[in-house]
């Protein structure tokens, strides 16, 4: 009868319910764990946009860049802001050096650092980076929307950002967001 | 009598120079000198901003290094001019809405704005369901039933 469905409703709907936000809450936490989702990330405007204007002098015997020297690019580009006084960019380091290995040019944008802690950083970590420039005061890294380091910017061929992250280049975020977002580029 | 006059004039001067001195009409915060409302109107904006390193504090009561530097970028736009809106869009620009402590009122927040609305039309709907189905009463018996209840009565 009617009644006893409503009942059984009654009874049921709220454990279906709790049992729903359990299983979400279980898959952000194992996300998170994995290190595929970060609670702290929101959308960065500039995905979808042409790098801002700006222009940075080189880090000793590295070629600086601008947005022209982006805008001119034949092929796709990973932007990673870091600094040497980051922890995460340390983890980052041996991934970031598979991705140059692999092809993909990396420019680097060291945000407010200093020339020699920086050397003593690439000397111990690798040096990835084809271009390196260094942001001392942090401003360009704010018109790019940077709140901390390491963050990087996928770039298409002519300066438009596809892709963003905040947080190290992880091997699950490599594969499962980077190189499909590089994929839909070629 | 005449010197003790000079003396209360020179000494009334002094006090006044003092808390000219104490009163200052220009303060200097995060590396920008600014006036006094022009100070008042920057720390309007920077209540408004998130600080997006520790993401539940205002840019205004923040320590972390960013929002210092939010701090100097609102100071400086504060003495060149701008409205409290052209620096809000400035910030709104580069990190998006979610800078802004208070959501704006846009589509993709209808749902967060709404929701108390919709709460309360949803409990409303219930409400009135229940009562509906109250005032109905019990369907009567069918002939099975009444000869069932006679026996068990009798």
């Amino acid at each position: 009868m009617a009644t006893m469905l409503t009942r059984r409703l009654m009874f049921g709907l709220p454990l279906v319910v709790v049992a729903a936000g359990g299983v979400a809450s279980y898959a952000l936490l194992e996300r998170m764990g994995r290190g595929t989702y970060n609670p702290q990330a929101f959308n960065n405007p500039l995905v979808g946009h042409k790098v801002p204007e700006f222009a940075l002098p080189g880090h000793d015997g590295h070629a600086g860049f601008d947005q022209a020297a982006i805008m001119g690019q034949k092929r796709p580009l990973l932007v990673n802001f870091f600094a040497s006084w980051c922890v995460p960019c340390v983890e980052e380091a041996p991934y970031l050096d598979a991705i140059a290995k692999s092809g993909l040019d990396i420019w680097g944008i060291a945000y407010q650092d200093k020339a020699a802690p920086l050397d003593l950083y690439l000397a111990k970590n690798g040096d990835p980076y084809r271009r390196l420039a260094s942001d001392a005061e942090g401003r360009v890294a704010i018109n790019w929307g940077v709140y901390g380091v390491p963050e990087s910017f996928l770039i298409a061929p002519g300066g438009e950002v596809r892709w963003h992250t905040a947080g190290p280049l992880f091997p699950e975020i490599i594969e499962d967001q980077l190189k499909p977002a590089l994929q839909r580029l070629t | 009598m005449k010197r003790l006059v000079v003396m209360a004039l020179v000494g009334l001067g002094l006090a006044l120079g003092i808390a000219a001195a104490d009163t200052p009409t220009t303060i200097r915060r995060d590396g920008v000198v600014l006036t006094i409302p022009q100070e008042k109107r920057a720390e309007v904006i920077g209540d408004r901003l998130r600080c997006l390193v520790c993401q539940n504090e205002t840019v205004e009561n923040s320590q972390a290094g960013l929002a210092k530097q939010f701090r100097g970028i609102i100071r400086r736009r504060v003495v060149k001019g701008e409205t409290n809106q052209q620096i809000v869009d400035f910030m709104v620009h580069r990190y998006g809405i979610f800078v802004l402590l208070k959501p704006p009122l846009i589509p993709l927040t209808w749902l967060l704005w709404f929701s108390p609305v919709i709460a309360l039309a949803l409990g409303l709907l219930v409400l009135l369901l229940a009562r509906r189905r109250k005032q109905q009463g019990a369907p009567p018996l069918s002939p099975d039933e009444r000869d069932r209840l006679k026996e068990l009565l009798s």
